[in-house]
């Protein structure tokens, strides 16, 4: 949730999800036969590639997402999907985009947005992040309380080059249920922007949120070890559940035991050193995996730990003090959990912050600099492509310039890692939806037409 | 120590390193890539001279003259500014937002409103005051939220310099809220506090004059007598509206009130009535990231609104950054590097760099009442100066040294404490608790 004191510029305090409010299981990935599963289950994907054209991009600094940069490189892809990238590679056939004195990057992923459960405008009507009336919910699904229509995934991608996200549920409640998994394409249907084949997340929260919800209400958990006590309890029952014929449809439970199946990946919402460490011992206890930390602000204490744990941490380069976990986060937390070879996410939680995961990246990288930790530009990059698509079980699809692997691109007129580079064009699935050079190739939502600012730069 | 005598051109030697004196020092600073904040672009070779806390030279080194000093020092070719000016901050009134016994951010029980004074809530050891100061933040306006009435209470010009006096000029200015959250305010309607705010100003005016009786009044006489300050215009009264046609309806109500000093807080939709705004000489405060409808008064919000009012000729400070999220004001920089990247955007309106550099800078220190004396480096500004590893507007640069009143400031907080103790995660010998 966002701490905007005053709404002086915004109108009303913004309620919204997670850094007052607020994981991964054993990580699979999203894989044709989890797409043929998933044609079975409720609510499918519908989404499928808009036409694009076989487009070469030759001349830009190339970041691979993986870790990898090709100065001068060229990047070809048809059909949706990458078909190689290297050097001095053919084009015959290619629209030639010129990239000199540019850069390539993989589209951006946000690991945690509430775009669409907490949409703009962030009216009452519009606050469908928390489920506040239990603390544990594992039977909601964020893509229920998406509204398409928010203005904010098109911001997201003109000036972020967002291409994928993740959609939680708020961190009221211990289990805030499944998250949505979508492509940054505007649809009039959820299930028209929900990313193929990706597994669900499932959020959960530890803190104080969870505990200042209830408690204030009078009702456990008032504590942080209410917070546990609850937590475990559930996957007990769940655990039963699991272990049965599972025949009787119990919608929490199904997602609990999809959880403890490594089905659907754990996003924990956590802020303190000390209750990460517990967590990780919960779900060794119960017997599923966390996928990533969110927020954690204080991983930089605990890299080792989550490194031999193998969870991300997703962070903010620098938000701290907010709230009172949020008191010892320092700029530095991504370059130390680098330097202690722990996974590195920058992710927003915001509407504005998703807009400038780069910077912020940068941000982080230049705070580990500072200290002596010279953390590679393309490794930089990484944080905001692999490692999340890691985190996100889509690793396989998206998330790296890789041969075979669809076509999500940012052209950058500068280096993305400088406040004064913007994404030039975008493209998802090979399709060009974004560029800054034809004011009609932008997204304007429903929600814009014919209001003051329509179809704008933004 | 060396007394030297500064000459124009003459070479140039770091003769003392600065060990954080307790007083302001005379000292020049050279081979500055220089931008003093009042628009201009950034110059090469560039040095300034400071005296007894106040700046003597700003400007191309060879043009120094000469100047008896003890301390030189050559930055070999760093950027030097003047302190970044956070407009509309809550520096020193919290230390965690959530936990209210810390935070006198507002006072929503108070049956005070414009009589709210945030001067004797500073507290100058607050972690954020520390924190921006690292980050090259040396001074801000710090205003008092409404919450119990539209009126917020009298904010404060400040520094934030690790000393014991925050102050810089107490009651500086009065915060009103309109627009969406003020009617919420008021009486859940815009009606409401246009009724509101025309009673309590005609109150006042009747109270200053002795026509009228406190007891037979709305408001307490406290809150009366601050508003005779804005009302003579001797403070200036911020006034928080976003929604284009509520922009043009405070600027009508100066006719009614000519003396009144009005600033713009927020103004997202502000680029749509830019022209009126400019003719009306009134400045705005504004957080220019805000391009989202996030409610229904700032439908026509864009990153391009600065860069269009800034065209129009309004005076225009980045400001309202007052959390500990992504509007810190310690990101004061990183915005404003934004609205320069907007330049090679197709469509968008973008500053140029000293633009930018000076909306948060010298125009917001105009805006506080301190044009030429803060957040510039001018002769005879205050030698609020600091030094920079890079281009103070790119993410990736920091503050390196801090002077405010000409004083070495610490950069070191609880932040930088954490970082030195987790720099390894070794305990073989005792526990992180003993190092410190």
């Amino acid at each position: 949730m966002r701490y905007r004191a005053f709404a002086i510029l915004g109108g009303a305090i913004a309620l919204a999800a997670c850094s007052t409010d607020g994981g991964n299981g054993a990580v699979k990935s999203a894989s044709s036969a989890d797409a043929a599963a998933e044609a079975d289950a409720p609510f499918p994907s519908t989404y499928s590639a808009y036409p694009g054209t076989p487009t070469a991009l030759v001349g830009a600094t190339v970041y691979d997402g993986a870790g990898n940069v090709i100065p001068g490189g060229t990047v070809l892809f048809s059909g949706g999907k990458v078909e190689a990238v290297g050097l001095n590679l053919a084009t015959d056939g290619y629209a030639v985009v010129d990239g000199s004195g540019k850069f390539v990057t993989p589209g951006i992923i946000d690991i945690h947005s509430h775009l669409g459960d907490y949409p703009s405008p962030s009216v009452d009507a519009h606050s469908d992040g928390n489920e506040a009336t239990s603390p544990t919910t594992p039977e909601v699904w964020a893509e229920h309380s998406v509204w398409p229509q928010d203005p904010g995934f098109s911001r997201a991608m003109a000036n972020g080059g967002v291409t994928s996200l993740q959609i939680l549920p708020g961190s009221a409640n211990l289990m805030g249920g499944r998250s949505a998994t979508l492509k940054n394409v505007p649809s009039r249907t959820v299930q028209g922007m929900k990313f193929p084949g990706a597994p669900y997340g499932f959020k959960m929260a530890c803190g104080e949120n969870p505990k200042r919800v209830y408690g204030g209400r009078g009702r456990m958990p008032s504590t942080r070890m209410g917070n546990f006590a609850v937590n475990r309890q559930t996957w007990l029952d769940a655990k039963v559940y699991a272990e049965g014929d599972r025949e009787k449809r119990d919608l929490a439970k199904e997602t609990l035991a999809g959880v403890l199946d490594g089905d659907i990946l754990v996003h924990n919402h956590c802020y303190r050193a000390d209750e990460m460490a517990l967590v990780m011992d919960m779900a060794k206890e119960m017997g599923y995996k966390v996928s990533a930390f969110h927020h954690a602000v204080e991983s930089y204490k605990i890299g080792d730990l989550l490194r031999e744990n193998d969870v991300c941490s997703a962070i903010w380069a620098d938000w701290y003090g907010f709230k009172m976990e949020s008191y010892d986060g320092i700029p530095e937390n991504g370059a130390f959990l680098w330097k202690a070879g722990a996974c590195v996410v920058i992710h927003s939680d915001d509407a504005n912050g998703i807009q400038r995961l780069n910077q912020e990246a940068a941000k982080a990288q230049a705070a580990g600099k500072r200290v002596g930790m010279d953390i590679p530009d393309a490794e930089v990059i990484r944080w905001i492509t692999l490692n999340p698509a890691k985190a996100m079980g889509i690793d396989e699809q998206t998330g790296s310039l890789e041969t075979g692997k669809m076509a999500d691109v940012v052209l950058w007129n500068g280096d993305p890692l400088s406040v004064y580079s913007r994404p030039e064009k975008v493209w998802v699935d090979g399709a060009l939806l974004y560029d800054a050079n034809d004011p009609k190739r932008r997204a304007v939502s429903d929600f814009e037409l014919g209001q003051p600012g329509e179809g704008d730069v933004k | 120590m060396i007394r030297l005598t500064m000459l124009a051109a003459t070479a140039i030697a770091t003769l003392s390193a600065l060990a954080g004196p307790a007083t302001a020092q005379d000292m020049v600073i050279v081979n500055a890539k220089l931008a003093t904040g009042d628009g201009s672009a950034p110059i090469d070779q560039g040095a300034v001279v400071i005296d007894d806390g106040k700046v003597v030279y700003a400007g191309p080194q060879s043009g120094v003259g000469s100047f008896e000093t003890d301390t030189v020092i050559d930055v070999a070719g760093q950027w030097v500014t003047p302190g970044i000016f956070a407009s509309a901050t809550t520096l020193g009134l919290w230390d965690v937002g959530a936990v209210s016994d810390s935070n006198d951010a507002a006072a929503s029980s108070s049956d005070f409103g414009a009589a709210l004074d945030v001067a004797p809530a500073l507290n100058p050891s607050s972690q954020h005051v520390a924190v921006s100061r690292a980050s090259g933040v040396t001074r801000a306006s710090v205003y008092s939220r409404p919450t119990g009435s539209i009126f917020g209470g009298q904010g404060a010009v400040v520094d934030l310099g690790a000393d014991a006096n925050m102050v810089s000029k107490p009651r500086a200015f009065q915060m009103v809220a309109l627009g969406e959250y003020g009617a919420r305010i008021a009486g859940g309607s815009r009606t409401a506090t246009y009724v509101e705010l025309a009673n309590a100003l005609r109150e006042a005016r009747e109270i200053a004059g002795g026509r009228r009786v406190p007891e037979d009044s709305r408001l307490t006489r406290q809150d009366a007598e601050a508003l005779a300050a804005v009302l003579s215009g001797e403070q200036s009264l911020y006034i928080v509206v976003n929604r284009a046609s509520d922009i043009r309806q405070v600027l009508a109500l100066r006719s009614d009130y000519p003396r009144i000093r009005m600033v713009l807080v927020g103004a997202a939709e502000g680029w749509m009535v830019a022209e009126t705004i400019a003719a009306a000489d009134v400045p705005v405060i504004t957080d220019p990231m805000q391009d989202l409808p996030g409610s229904f008064e700032s439908l026509a919000a864009t990153q391009s609104n600065v860069g269009r009012m800034v065209d129009a000729g309004v005076k225009v400070a980045i400001g309202t950054l007052d959390g500990g999220t992504g509007e810190q004001p310690r990101n004061a920089a990183q915005f404003a590097g934004n609205l320069v990247s907007l330049q090679r955007v197709p469509r968008a309106n973008g500053l140029t760099w000293g633009e930018a550099f000076a909306a948060i800078s010298s125009v917001p220190a105009e805006i506080a009442g301190f044009g030429g004396l803060l957040g510039v480096l001018a002769p005879g500004a205050t030698a609020d100066v600091v030094i920079w590893d890079g281009d103070p507007l790119e993410v990736s640069s920091a503050a390196v040294k801090v002077f405010i009143d000409g004083i070495e400031q610490p950069l070191t907080n609880h932040q930088t404490r954490l970082r030195d103790r987790y720099l390894d995660l070794d305990e073989s010998d005792l526990p992180k608790a003993y190092d410190w």
